[in-house]
């Protein structure tokens, strides 16, 4: 049975008939035509489907979305400003950071996150908070020069 | 992957989810983080028929302090529980299984009651929680019952709960004046691991150096559930803690250690993984012990 929920997304409110089996990611990408959020492997050990709920990266294949009903969700399109790009966005493209780009969504958020937690993170704090977002083109070095010219405040 | 389809039920309290289990308890999955369940399920591991989330009960989200003693909900999240003060500056040995469970994406899902029913053997939370003594309370809508945490275990997926009951907190006496904690986890990664080996262990001493006078050393994923060294905790009480106490310690827990072999890791290799891991789980109890005798001097 079908039962209607509310997620605001990107500060965006949605109304939804959904199925109660369905995660939020599906509903993301499907429904809200919000693909940059990915799907890997779908059972929480990759992280390409991060996005933040409630404030907090989580995998969105581990959610119902029904039990995201009235949470807020940031997901990576939220994260670009409407003019240019966010500046983790734009460190990532001149450190070289993105490769395939399909992990990039959620390493983006999960560092999003760290930053507005920690500022000024440890090269050690950095690796953490990106433990549960795996690139499969390993360019782990980069990712997290990249989030380091960000948290010193870097000119670009 | 899809899930199977089922009927979703959202309790708004601690009341109305006994009441719920009790009419359909025997056909429900309960949900809390969603992090081995909605994983099983897609895996076709299982299909519940009910689906009863327990994510909208407050009450089951609340940490805190009860006459000297800690009572954590068993929905709080394990980055939650990280965050309880209490945790953080008391019970380092559960601060650091909370911190290496999963990945930070996980601990923002995962439950600390999830963490325990699930009874896998190698699980984080259960050793660095039965070292300390943890007690759990259980709930069904006619009856309530409190139990060692250590009793809960029956075998890998297994435990004492009955059919309607959900496990609603987690309750931890307060450390005595001279005691610490410590958790050392083996896996091949320092993220998204299962482990292949980890020890908790837990002393108090009768003064600022010693004698042991009540130790506990937990051993994970070396037994079909999470199990007590008995012969290490025997070496040491009555003791004064040095670095030759903790390795005689490790070769009793490593005798103790009822390993498998499995393509993670042999029997031999996990023994004596026991045996380095129980030695540094005790200096880090050691640390701490030594650390609260000087908070309280400061």
């Amino acid at each position: 049975m079908k039962t209607l929920i509310t997620l605001t997304v990107n500060g965006t409110e949605h109304e939804l008939a959904i199925e109660p089996n369905r995660t939020l990611l599906d509903v993301l990408r499907y429904d809200l035509e919000l693909t940059g959020t990915k799907k890997g492997c779908d059972v929480g050990e990759c992280g390409s489907c991060t996005v933040i709920l409630n404030g907090k990266p989580v995998n969105a294949c581990l959610v119902l979305a029904i039990q995201a009903n009235g949470a807020e969700i940031i997901t990576i399109e939220g994260l670009k400003p409407p003019q240019g790009l966010h500046p983790l966005q734009q460190a990532f493209v001149e450190k070289g950071a993105i490769q395939c780009g399909f992990c990039s969504p959620g390493m983006l958020l999960s560092a999003s996150s760290l930053l507005k937690q920690n500022p000024n993170p440890t090269e050690e704090e950095i690796r953490t908070a990106l433990s549960g977002n795996l690139c499969r083109c390993t360019g782990y070095q980069k990712i997290v020069e990249a989030i380091q010219s960000v948290a010193k405040g870097e000119e670009r | 992957m899809l899930l199977p389809k089922f009927d979703y039920h959202e309790p708004g309290s601690l009341d109305e989810a006994t009441r719920l289990m009790a009419e359909i308890g025997g056909e429900a999955s309960v949900l809390a983080g969603g992090t081995d369940l909605l994983v099983n399920m897609k895996m076709g591991k299982t299909s519940p028929k009910h689906v009863v989330s327990l994510s909208r009960i407050g009450e089951l989200k609340q940490a805190g302090r009860d006459q000297g003693s800690l009572t954590i909900g068993a929905c709080l999240t394990v980055a939650d529980l990280r965050e309880v003060g209490e945790v953080k500056t008391e019970y380092k040995g559960l601060f650091e299984g909370a911190g290496s469970l999963g990945s930070p994406l996980i601990r923002n899902l995962a439950t600390v009651g999830g963490n325990l029913v699930t009874a896998r053997p190698a699980a984080d939370l259960p050793p660095p929680l039965i070292a300390y003594g943890a007690s759990i309370g259980l709930k069904k809508e006619t009856a309530e019952r409190t139990l060692p945490l250590e009793e809960f275990f029956k075998g890998p997926g297994e435990t004492m709960i009955e059919p309607g009951e959900i496990l609603c907190k987690v309750v931890l006496r307060q450390p005595p004046l001279y005691s610490g904690g410590g958790y050392v986890k083996l896996g091949v990664r320092r993220a998204l691991e299962i482990s292949l080996v980890n020890v908790a262990a837990f002393f108090a001493l009768d003064g600022p150096s010693g004698p042991i006078q009540e130790a506990r050393v937990v051993l994970g994923a070396v037994a079909p559930t999470p199990m007590r060294a008995l012969s290490a905790e025997q070496a040491l009480m009555g003791e004064r803690p040095d670095e030759a106490l903790f390795e005689k310690a490790g070769e009793a827990a490593s005798n103790d250690a009822r390993p498998i072999d499995d393509f993670r890791a042999s029997a031999d290799y996990r023994r004596e993984m026991v045996k380095v891991l129980t030695r540094r789980a005790l200096k880090q109890a050691y640390e701490e012990a030594k650390l609260r005798e000087w908070r309280r001097w400061k």
